[in-house]
C-alpha cells in the first residue's frame, strides 16, 4: 500500500515539476539505436524506373568493390521482387539468428561479401510477398538495425522501382549514417528516362547526393553480324546528366556474355576484364573509393 | 479514424485486433469484434461510379520494365481500332512512374473537371485515358508519397473519373505485390460476379524476371483474381543488319512456356523485342498504322484476349 501510495506521488511529481535530473533524462528520449554502427559508407542504387538493371549493377559493384579489397555488404530492400540472392546464386541460404540479430549470408568463407535479401527469409521462391507500406517500413528498419553487418566498408542497397515507402524509409534512416550517394541506372527510352527525372527530384527533396548516372542496355552487338543495334534509342542517359548537372558514370551495352555471371559470385573484373563492361565497373569503382565526383569516363 | 499502428496485421486479417501491436490501438475494438464487418466506404462509392463499366482488365507483373505498359498501350490501340462499336478506357495505376500519358501520345494534356467528375482524356474517339502524369506540373515532379496517400489516389480515380459506358477497362500497374495493387483489388473485385475483373500478366523470358512472375501468380490466386494468361515479351531480337534472330535475355530455365505449364497458367504468346515498337511507344504513335512481325504477334495476343470476354 506504501508502495503504491509512493508512486502515485513520484507520478505526480514527475507531471507537474519534473526536477532538472528529470528534465535532462526526459530531453533524451527513448534510447535511439543508431543504424549500422560498423559500416563506413554506404551506397544506394536506385532508378524511378524497373527492370532497367539496378539489381545486375548493385551486385557487380558489390563484387568490384570486393575485388579491389573492400569488405561490402549488398542489401537488398526490394521486398516484392527480390533479385539479388538469385544473382549471386545464393537462393538455398537461410537466416540465422544470433544475440546481436540475423546474421547475413556471406558469399564466401573470408567473409568479404555479406548479403540480406528477403528471398531468404521466404518459404519457397515462389511466395508472394503481400505487404503494404507500413509492413514493408518495418521489414527495411529490421534490416538496416538488426542484421549484424559487423565492420563494413561499403554497404551497396539495391532498391526496388518508385520513389515510395521503401525509399522514404530508407532515406529517413539514412539521416544519422554518412551515406555516400545514390548511383543511378537509366536505360536510353524516354519511358524510363522520365521516371529517372522523377527519382533524381526524390534525391534533391531528400538532400541525397547522386553520384552519376549509368546508361545500360545501350545497343545491342548481334553477335552474327556484329552490327550494333540501339534497341532502346541511346544517348538518352548522358544527355539527362547533362541536362540535370549530374556526373554520367558510363554507358553499358547489353552483353549477352555477361549472363554466364549469373548465379555465380564472380565479378566482370576478372572474367570478363577485356570488356566495355568491366573498364565502366573500374571507374565507377574508383569514383566511389576517392570520393572525387570528376567526369572520369568521357568515352 | 487514427492512423494504424505501425505493425499492424491488417484491418480484416485473421490477426486483427489479437496482435501484440494492436494492444492500445484505439480500432482494437472494432477489429477484434468478430460481428462487426469493416466495409471501405470507398467501395460503394466505386462501385456506383463503375456501373457502367462492364469488364476489367488488369496487366501486371511482378518485375518492372518487361512492358507492361508497352502491351497497355498497345491492347488498347488494337481493341480500339479492331472493334471501334466497343468503348474503352485505361487507367494507369503507376503512381510513382506513370508512363501511359507519353505512350498514348497525350501528354501533357489536362484533366478537366465536370458535373459528373474529372473527365479523361481522349486518346481516340472510342479510348481514353486517367493518369496521374495529367497532374503533374512537369515531367520532373515526384510523387513521394506513402501507401496510404496512394491508396485514396487510387480511389479516387476509379470513384470521382467520370468514365461513362465502358465495354472493358484496362488497367497498368506498377511492379510489386503491393499497395497499389491491393487496393485497386478491394475496390474493384466483386465476390458475386468474379468474371468482371481479369489479369494478364507480362513477362520477358529469363529467370531473374520469372522469378518475380510465379510471385504475381500466386498473388493472383490468393486474391481469387482470374488469370487469362501470360505474354512474353522481348522473347528475340531480329537484327536488322542480317536479319537473325537472337535471344538478348536467354531463357536458362525453360523459359515462358515451362513456367506456364508448371504455374497452370494459359500461354497467349510472344512479342519479340522490335526497335520500331520502341521507337513509337516513346514517342506516342499508333502502332495499328504498322505491319510487320510485331503487330502480326499483336494481333494475335489481342484476339485471344478479347476472346475471353
Amino acid at each position: 500500500m506504501l508502495r503504491f501510495r509512493s508512486f502515485q506521488i513520484c507520478k505526480r511529481t514527475l507531471a507537474t515539476h519534473p526536477t532538472p535530473k528529470q528534465q535532462e533524462l526526459m530531453a533524451r528520449g527513448l534510447p535511439k539505436r543508431a543504424p549500422l554502427p560498423g559500416v563506413t559508407d554506404i551506397v544506394v542504387v536506385a532508378s524511378g524506373k524497373g527492370g532497367v538493371g539496378k539489381s545486375t549493377i548493385s551486385t557487380q559493384l558489390a563484387l568490384a568493390l570486393r575485388e579491389s579489397g573492400f569488405k561490402v555488404g549488398l542489401l537488398d530492400i526490394d521486398l516484392c521482387g527480390p533479385s539479388v540472392p538469385y544473382l549471386l546464386g545464393l537462393e538455398q541460404s537461410d537466416v540465422y539468428q544470433c544475440d546481436e540479430g540475423w546474421v547475413p549470408i556471406y558469399a564466401d568463407e573470408n567473409k568479404t561479401l555479406a548479403v540480406m535479401s528477403i528471398a531468404f527469409l521466404l518459404k519457397s521462391r515462389n511466395d508472394p510477398v503481400i505487404w503494404r507500406g507500413p509492413k514493408k517500413t518495418m521489414m527495411i528498419r529490421q534490416f538496416l538495425t538488426d542484421v549484424k553487418w559487423d565492420e563494413l566498408d561499403y554497404l551497396i542497397i539495391d532498391t526496388p522501382p518508385g520513389t515510395s515507402d521503401e525509399h522514404i524509409t530508407v532515406m529517413e534512416c539514412m539521416r544519422d549514417v554518412k551515406c555516400d550517394g545514390a548511383v543511378m541506372v537509366t536505360t536510353p527510352q524516354g519511358v524510363a528516362l522520365d521516371d529517372v527525372r522523377k527519382e533524381l527530384t526524390f534525391c534533391r527533396k531528400t538532400g541525397v547526393h547522386v553520384l552519376g548516372i549509368v546508361e545500360n542496355m545501350s545497343g545491342f552487338v548481334c553477335p552474327h553480324c556484329s552490327n550494333c543495334t540501339n534497341i532502346f534509342s541511346s544517348d538518352g542517359g548522358v544527355e539527362l546528366a547533362k541536362r540535370s548537372g549530374v556526373p554520367h558514370l558510363g554507358t553499358l551495352p547489353i552483353d549477352p556474355r555477361l549472363n554466364v555471371l549469373i548465379g555465380t559470385t564472380r565479378s566482370v573484373l576478372t572474367e570478363l576484364p577485356e570488356s566495355n563492361t568491366a573498364q565502366i565497373f573500374k571507374s565507377i569503382v574508383k569514383q566511389i573509393t576517392n570520393g572525387d565526383i570528376v567526369n572520369a569516363v568521357k568515352d | 479514424m487514427e492512423p494504424e499502428p505501425e505493425n499492424c496485421p491488417g484491418v480484416g486479417t485473421e490477426n486483427a485486433g489479437k496482435s501484440s501491436a494492436c494492444a492500445g490501438c484505439p480500432n482494437q475494438r472494432i477489429c477484434s469484434d468478430p460481428n462487426t464487418k469493416i466495409v471501405d466506404p470507398g467501395k460503394e462509392l466505386v462501385a456506383k461510379s463503375m456501373s457502367e463499366v462492364k469488364q476489367k482488365l488488369l496487366v501486371l507483373s511482378g518485375k518492372g520494365g518487361v512492358g507492361k505498359s508497352t502491351m497497355v498501350t498497345l491492347l488498347s490501340r488494337y481493341m480500339a481500332r479492331a472493334y471501334p462499336d466497343l468503348n474503352f478506357g485505361v487507367l494507369d495505376i503507376d503512381i510513382c512512374g506513370p508512363s501511359q500519358p507519353r505512350m498514348l501520345g497525350v501528354e501533357g494534356e489536362n484533366v478537366h473537371q465536370s458535373g459528373s467528375g474529372w473527365s479523361p482524356v481522349g486518346v481516340d474517339d472510342n479510348l481514353c485515358l486517367m493518369s496521374i502524369g495529367f497532374l503533374l506540373g512537369s515531367t520532373d515532379d515526384a510523387i513521394i508519397w506513402r501507401g496510404p496517400k496512394k491508396n485514396s489516389m487510387i480511389r479516387q480515380f476509379l470513384s470521382e473519373v467520370d468514365w461513362g459506358a465502358l465495354d472493358l477497362l484496362i488497367l497498368d500497374t506498377p511492379p510489386g505485390t503491393s499497395d497499389e495493387h491491393l487496393s485497386v483489388i478491394s475496390y474493384l473485385h466483386d465476390d458475386n460476379s468474379s468474371d468482371t475483373l481479369r489479369a494478364i500478366i507480362v513477362t520477358t523470358p529469363q529467370e531473374v524476371s520469372l522469378l518475380d512472375v510465379r510471385k504475381e501468380i500466386n498473388f493472383c490466386k490468393k486474391q481469387k483474381i482470374p488469370i487469362l494468361g501470360v505474354v512474353e515479351n522481348m522473347s528475340t531480337f531480329r537484327c536488322g543488319h542480317c536479319g537473325t534472330e537472337s535471344e538478348i535475355f536467354p531463357a536458362k530455365t525453360g523459359g515462358v512456356g515451362a513456367m506456364c505449364a508448371e504455374m497452370e497458367v494459359p500461354y497467349l504468346g510472344a512479342l519479340p523485342l522490335d526497335p520500331q515498337v520502341t521507337k513509337a511507344c516513346d514517342n506516342g504513335d499508333d502502332i495499328t498504322n504498322m505491319k510487320n512481325v510485331t503487330t502480326d504477334a499483336l494481333g494475335d495476343i489481342c484476339q485471344k484476349i478479347y476472346r475471353c470476354f
